[in-house]
């Protein structure tokens, strides 16, 4: 399913929703932590999602027969990595 | 309808049922007891369509019914004294997330020392924890409590959880003739529970998440309109309630002679048919008496307290209750709806029926009889010794 994010604004009060329940938006991007990035080789991955059920922040998301992964939350934990049976996902330092 | 011979927590059970709850998650605690069992046998023998999940503590209790409001259930929980203490962390989730959740509390009072009987020291003590506080008198309006309880909590202007406090034993476990409605007036009466606040695949959305100091303070806000919203809803809901049950509730208090009285006792709970027993007596000799039963403690009701005792010329504040090293929280919150309100007659209050022990008639004599001589005063009333 495609999740849209919505751009809000936070000025007033009545932008705040009446509980603590938010549409995609609220949420910033919270990823400036990591010092690397997974890649994914995408010849060697089979597509057997492992590494999506494994990922602690839901990072990975399917892609065809592959994945992709959320560089936004992503917090480079290298879960993913390990898990993985075929070597498909390595680690680039970011830049 | 159908007259049944029941008791407090029986009819209470009649009141849920008839509800139609999706969950319904509650751990054993005496006085309350018997309202889950009643619940749970009419699950065995089919009467009644819910989940009723068994748990290993009232803080699993809760939680249990908070994981069924979010995905959209209505859910109902019932405990008493420690195990709603045991459930305190649970309460402001419930709160602070705006999940209607019901709950039925058997007041009773708090260890140590040790006690299974009735006060209402476990309830009054989490006044602030964002639940909506009701309290019966009997076991008639405990049903119908329950009833309008998830119509008042599930209304889109509160979202807001709903207490409902019963006496323990003195209403819990006694025995009266209840009206039990009929299931399609209930249907009638109470819309299902629909909400945005939940899990929802077809529009996915982050639930229960932290709020900052910039923006925490606006949720608060929410929280106490949603409160604040109750008093306009509860009196819709009695009104909704009247036209198809034809039975009449008087709104956040109960007036009992207490307008046209010179000394009012101010109230809540089952004691409150002691009061008006003693008030027809003292009426009967010609005493300008009167009561004042709280039938809510949150949202309070600080407009209709001003509206009856404006021209009181002394009130007393009778509670089952002390915040130790002050008074009772009753007094305190009566106070202050009437310095708010600019009626200055002296008050004085009244801490008894601690642990379950009985208040006579002719100590809410003696009661009325000092509030005409003292300017004020805080005691324990049937102290020994005295």
């Amino acid at each position: 399913m495609k999740v849209e994010k919505v751009k809000v604004s936070l000025n007033t009060v009545d932008d705040i929703p009446y509980a603590p329940f938010a549409r995609p938006g609220l949420v910033t991007v919270n990823s400036g932590f990591r010092t690397q990035r997974p890649v994914c080789d995408k010849e060697k991955c089979n597509g057997c999602h492992l590494c999506y059920l494994y990922c602690p922040d839901g990072c990975i998301l399917k892609d065809g027969k592959s994945i992709k992964f959320d560089l936004d939350f992503c917090k480079g934990c290298g879960i993913c990595k390990k898990i993985c049976n075929k070597g498909a996902i390595s680690f680039e330092d970011e830049k | 309808m159908a007259n049944k011979f029941i008791s407090g927590n029986d009819a209470f059970a009649y009141g849920i049922a008839l509800s139609r709850p999706h969950v319904i998650s509650a751990y054993p605690i005496t006085p309350q007891t018997t309202v889950v069992e009643t619940l749970s046998s009419f699950i065995a023998n089919g009467t009644l369509n819910s989940e009723f999940i068994h748990v290993e503590s009232e803080h699993s209790a809760l939680s249990a019914a908070i994981g069924a409001s979010s995905v959209g259930a209505r859910a109902f929980t019932a405990t008493s004294s420690q195990g709603l203490l045991y459930m305190a962390e649970c309460l402001t989730y419930a709160s602070g997330g705006r999940y209607p959740i019901v709950m039925m509390n058997a007041n009773r009072s708090t260890a140590l020392p040790w006690n299974i009987y009735g006060d209402q020291r476990d309830s009054i003590s989490l006044l602030d924890h964002g639940w909506i506080q009701a309290y019966a008198e009997d076991a008639q309006e405990a049903l119908d409590l329950a009833i309008m309880s998830f119509y008042i909590a599930e209304h889109k202007k509160v979202s807001t959880p709903f207490m409902v406090n019963l006496d323990g034993f003195a209403l819990t476990h006694t025995y009266e003739v209840v009206d039990v409605p009929e299931q399609e007036k209930v249907d009638e009466f109470l819309p299902p529970f629909e909400t945005d606040n939940k899990l929802d695949l077809d529009e996915p959305k982050n639930l229960g998440f932290s709020a900052g100091p910039d923006t925490n303070t606006e949720f608060k806000y929410h929280e106490q309109q949603g409160m604040l919203n109750a008093y306009e809803v509860i009196s819709e809901c009695e009104q909704k309630f009247k036209a198809i049950f034809k039975r009449e509730y008087p709104g956040l208090v109960e007036d009992y002679y207490a307008s046209s009285a010179d000394f009012v006792i101010v109230t809540l709970g089952t004691i409150a048919g002691t009061v008006k027993d003693a008030v027809d007596t003292l009426r009967s000799d010609g005493k300008k008496v009167g009561l004042l039963r709280l039938r809510y403690l949150r949202p309070f009701p600080n407009e209709e307290i001003v509206k009856l005792l404006k021209d009181a010329k002394a009130v007393a504040v009778l509670e089952k209750d002390i915040s130790f090293g002050n008074e009772g929280t009753v007094y305190t919150n009566v106070n202050s709806a009437l310095k708010k309100g600019n009626v200055t007659c002296p008050t004085s209050n009244y801490i008894g029926g601690l642990g379950g022990r009985d208040i006579e008639k002719h100590q809410i004599i003696e009661i009325f009889e000092r509030i005409t001589s003292m300017q004020s005063e805080i005691k324990f009333i049937g102290l020994k010794g005295e």
